[in-house]
């Protein structure tokens, strides 16, 4: 470690070099808004964020060539760090891109929204660099409270206040868990680093401390990743959320939640998760698509079904480290590339003030919008988890990293989940397909922005179904790196 | 024949539909267009496919044309597609029916026909990609990719209740399908690999460690999947449901086609990596055949729907193939690959027939009908061909699979065979008396009195599939030939003294 005294060099600069880069833009944004009118604003604003957005993934793809820690060892950029600024940042830049259109078609201020997004990107960059528990516990607060503001969004509807309240209530409860673990593991191991605490727990018996701490961090973050039995906020906040944010915020946080968590679980060899992560991976799944089975609603229904994929995620928890952690990673990957891609069609569809999100208004939308249908049906399929598609090889990495623990009982319990799963997500494309539709309304065109996020996200579940092996290179290579 | 077709003949037979699909993704909706251009995508894959016969060495055992290319690292999934006698004849099965679908369906598909079409060749590149692949993992996705598509054709373009029978085949068929995944994924745990041919090599050495203890329930994993593909008493409750509801287009590469798929299966993976369970577990698969062919052709006797008729007829006649392939006898596999194909051939078009019924009439209903001989003499004519040729004729191609496959019965379980050839005149009954009630008699209905007969675009489809199966019931060998060797090797794990002296005095 540097002694604190030094102060940080350039290159400890470009190790946080796309958190800068986002942050510029942001307040950027923030700027430029009150002097611009609000169509022409909506425009400018959007472009100016998606620059902002580009810039980070190229800041990241520069950063990878400067490994290491900076400022006193607080970040560590390492491939394990890149994977998720790369994911988090392609995140943003395609939610930014499906933006456009829902923020004029809505009538939602386009300044604070993109920067909020921007702000939040920086928190969520940050989690998955930083390795040390008070700064991580910043960047959480950093991303937990732009995307509280961003639920909140569409202003007009009763709804969306409520999600955004009740997500900010119980998400400061959360943190405050999370604070608290931070609290109680400095207390065991004397430090607040991931890799003195490491060494710390390595060197003996883990005290007890450390085991309470980590739970209550487990709890914070379980909340951010609508993990049950922390999950009941997640169906009415992505009701009342707009559904891009919705789309940003299921993936993106989560996936930065998750990388904490697997430096937490992994490189810090915290003690007894194993248990505590095996019934929270039963019960995400299980709750999750049952109460899925019956939703109607369908940005609820896909609700219920991120807290069943939250479940199979933490399944590669319970697995050992070196298939684990790839397995994990791969899963955030090409969930983010579904699920941002199911909520740009269902925003596009929603119309002005999110009126058509029911079952019933998608019948005949094969009928009335054949390709936006299809590119639907290929989320769908790949949430289920049908071959070609980054959803199976996802389910198929973890579920094989949790045989190799010999975890039989936990994998027959997601295999079965799965299969009930496909029921919930079938119904949509039978709705879609096979039913007449209500209304012969044509579904408004597609407008070049969506089209190009769509394309993106398509192209990347499809990638991820039929080349899985370069993503996964990556994923084991930095896992290794994360256990040296 | 240079080797370099050779090579990648597979997987231009395998991939021009799914290209030709794609392409029609860019296509104006102009009908016309679309369905021209489906029907040439579908014959060029056809003629393309032509090349597997001519090329076939049909002497050697073992796998041609094929291509191994590594696909995805880990897990180690490959790229391994080739053709042996029984495979290469199922692909030009689905290829030979696919241009007729397309044909059949000019009309009768009215609105939505590009998404038709593009279902309709996604399909065909699903069934071809089943029949060829040789790595487990391969298998599984061109398996279920035949799934989506299917259950599209059903629910988006069938008759009245067509979402509750496409949900009911989509459910079925994938429920049954997570047991073969996890017994492939058993093998791949073992092995570290999913290309059939080196897990069979594996298997015969005995170098599979714990297959002993596992084989049954692998058996068993496999042989549920393509049970209900089948589909076999009693899990055929999807399929009269599935047949009724399907637009004709769907019911003939349903029965064609994808029923093999079931067959198909059994013979190369449970025959082919399980010999001695397939051996001990003979005795009961084969009651349960024979109960489904004298099932079936019960059921089909009193059925008052035409197409639920044929649909009950094809559970009796896929009865047969089980049987056939479940007596472990050469002669009895055979039988059973050609009862595949000539069931594909006749039973397909007696799809088209109802459909063209249908298309007149707007129902199957066998009492809505009688005297049809009057005003459709071309049409009478062309059903009682291809019913003969159905209910086992001698000089037409139901025939010559029905007999190998009694015979072969008869070698393994004389009493089985006893049976199941009872089958053959029930489904003499339930056809014949179907035919009378349509054709015959005074006409019952003033509506059928002007009804027109076959366009010239009808009897195009109807012609290739009527000269086919005359020409399979005078010429087997031309088809035989080809699928021997294939069923030799294939039952070369067999190592009872019975199959082989058997095998031998076959052979000769």
């Amino acid at each position: 470690m540097t002694s604190p005294q030094a102060l940080p060099t350039a290159v400890e600069y470009v190790r946080i070099l796309p958190e800068i880069v986002l942050s510029i833009f942001g307040m950027l944004i923030m700027v430029l808004d009150p002097l611009l009118d609000e169509s022409s604003g909506r425009k400018t604003l959007g472009g100016l964020a998606l620059v902002g957005a580009l810039g980070a993934i190229a800041a990241t793809l520069y950063q990878a060539g400067h490994p290491g820690t900076g400022f006193w060892g607080m970040v560590n950029v390492d491939s394990f760090s890149v994977f998720f600024h790369v994911l988090v940042t392609a995140v943003t830049a395609v939610v930014i891109l499906t933006s456009f259109e829902y923020l004029e078609v809505q009538q939602i201020r386009a300044g604070e929204y993109y920067g909020l997004i921007l702000f939040g990107a920086v928190g969520m960059c940050l989690m998955s660099s930083a390795v040390e528990l008070v700064l991580i516990f910043i960047a959480l607060e950093i991303s937990s409270i732009s995307t509280y503001i961003l639920a909140g969004f569409r202003r007009r509807s009763a709804i969306s206040s409520e999600a955004s309240v009740k997500y900010f209530l119980l998400g400061s409860f959360a943190t405050a868990f999370f604070l608290y673990g931070v609290a109680l593991m400095f207390g065991a191991t004397g430090s607040t680093s991931i890799p003195v605490i490491s060494q710390a727990l390595r060197s003996g018996p883990a005290p007890l401390l450390a085991y309470a701490g980590l739970a209550l961090m487990f709890v914070g973050l379980g909340f951010k990743v609508a993990a049950a039995p922390f999950h009941v906020w997640t169906p009415d906040v992505y009701e009342g959320a707009p559904s891009p944010v919705v789309g940003f915020m299921s993936t993106a946080p989560k996936a930065a939640a998750f990388a904490v968590l697997l430096r937490i679980v992994f490189e810090a060899h915290a003690p007894g998760s194993l248990w505590f992560i095996w019934v929270t991976a039963v019960l995400s799944m299980t709750l999750g698509n049952v109460a899925a089975l019956v939703q109607n609603n369908v940005k609820r229904l896909l609700a219920y079904s991120s807290i069943a994929h939250a479940g199979y995620l933490l399944m590669a928890f319970a697995a050992l480290p070196e298939n684990g952690i790839p397995a994990a990673m791969f899963y955030t990957a090409s969930y983010a590339a579904m699920n941002v891609g199911a909520f740009a069609v269902i925003g596009h569809f929603a119309g002005a003030g999110e009126r058509h999100v029911t079952l019933e208004d998608y019948s005949g939308l094969g009928r009335r919008s054949p390709l936006l249908a299809a590119t639907l049906t290929i989320f769908l399929l790949s949430l289920i988890g049908i071959p070609i598609t980054g959803g199976f090889f996802a389910k198929f990495y973890v579920f094989s990293a949790a045989l190799q623990a010999h975890l039989l009982g936990l994998v027959i319990i997601g295999v079965l989940n799965s299969a009930v799963g496909a029921y919930y997500y079938l119904r949509i494309i039978v709705v879609m397909y096979m039913k007449e539709p209500r209304e012969e309304t044509p579904v408004p065109a597609v407008p070049a922005g969506l089209g190009i996020a769509l394309a993106i996200s398509v192209v990347a579940t499809i990638y991820l179904g039929i080349l899985p092996g370069h993503v996964l290179e990556f994923a084991s290579r930095s896992a290794a790196e994360l256990l040296r | 024949m240079s080797t370099g077709l050779d090579r990648w003949i597979l997987t231009l037979v395998t991939f021009i539909p799914l290209a030709g699909g794609v392409l029609l993704l860019l296509f104006p909706r102009r009908h016309r267009d679309i369905r021209v251009f489906a029907l040439v995508v579908s014959l060029l894959t056809f003629v393309v496919s032509l090349h597997l016969p001519a090329a076939f060495h049909r002497s050697q055992a073992g796998f041609q044309f094929e291509m191994d290319h590594a696909w995805i690292p880990t897990p180690n999934i490959h790229y391994h597609m080739g053709a042996d006698g029984v495979s290469m004849w199922l692909v030009v099965l689905t290829t030979f029916l696919t241009p007729l679908c397309v044909l059949i369906s000019w009309k009768s598909v009215g609105e939505r026909v590009k998404e038709f079409f593009i279902l309709l060749l996604v399909l065909e590149t699903a069934l071809i990609g089943v029949f060829l692949a040789l790595d487990l993992f391969l298998f599984y996705f061109f398996w279920e990719a035949t799934l989506i598509p299917m259950a599209l054709l059903i629910g988006m373009y069938g008759h009245g209740r067509r979402v509750y029978a496409a949900v009911k085949f989509f459910l079925y068929t994938m429920i049954a399908s997570v047991f073969m995944l996890a017994s492939i994924l058993w093998l791949y745990a073992k092995t570290g690999t999913f290309d059939f041919v080196v897990i069979q090599n594996l298997i015969h050495a005995g170098q599979v460690p714990n297959f002993a203890a596992a084989a049954q329930w692998l058996f068993l994993g496999f042989f549920l999947a393509f049970a209900v593909k089948v589909p076999l008493f009693p899990f055929h409750t999807w399929l009269p449901d599935a047949h009724v509801e399907a637009p004709t287009a769907g019911s003939v590469l349903l029965a064609g086609v994808l029923l093999k798929m079931g067959t198909y299966g059994m013979f190369r993976f449970n025959l082919g990596l399980f010999p001695d369970q397939s051996r001990s577990n003979a005795g009961w698969i084969m009651v349960l055949a024979v109960i489904g062919i004298i099932y079936g052709a019960l059921v089909a006797m009193v059925q008052p729907n035409m197409k639920k008729l044929i649909a009950y007829s094809s559970i009796s006649h896929l009865g047969f193939v089980v049987l056939g392939i479940f007596s472990l006898t050469p002669m009895g596999l055979s039988g059973a690959t050609y009862i595949m194909l000539a069931h594909g051939v006749s039973t397909g078009a007696l799809f088209m027939l109802a459909g063209i019924l249908y298309e007149r009439r707007h129902t199957y209903e066998i009492a809505d009908f009688g005297g049809l001989a009057t005003p459709m003499p071309v049409y009478a004519t062309f059903f009682s061909f291809i019913m003969l040729a159905s209910v086992g004729l001698p000089l037409l191609n139901g025939f010559i699979g029905e007999f190998m496959v009694l015979s072969g019965a008869f070698q393994a379980r004389p009493v089985y065979g006893i049976l199941a050839a009872t089958g053959v005149i029930w489904s003499a009954c339930y056809l014949l008396w179907m035919y009378q009630r349509v054709f015959f008699g005074k006409v019952s209905h003033e509506v059928n009195l002007s009804l027109p007969d076959l366009s010239v675009r009808e009897r195009t489809a109807l012609w290739p599939t009527a000269i086919v199966a005359l020409v399979m019931g005078v010429a087997p060998l031309l088809w035989l030939n080809a699928i021997e060797p294939a069923v030799r090797a294939s039952l070369a794990g067999f190592a009872s003294p019975l199959a082989q002296i058997v095998s031998k005095a076959v052979g000769q």
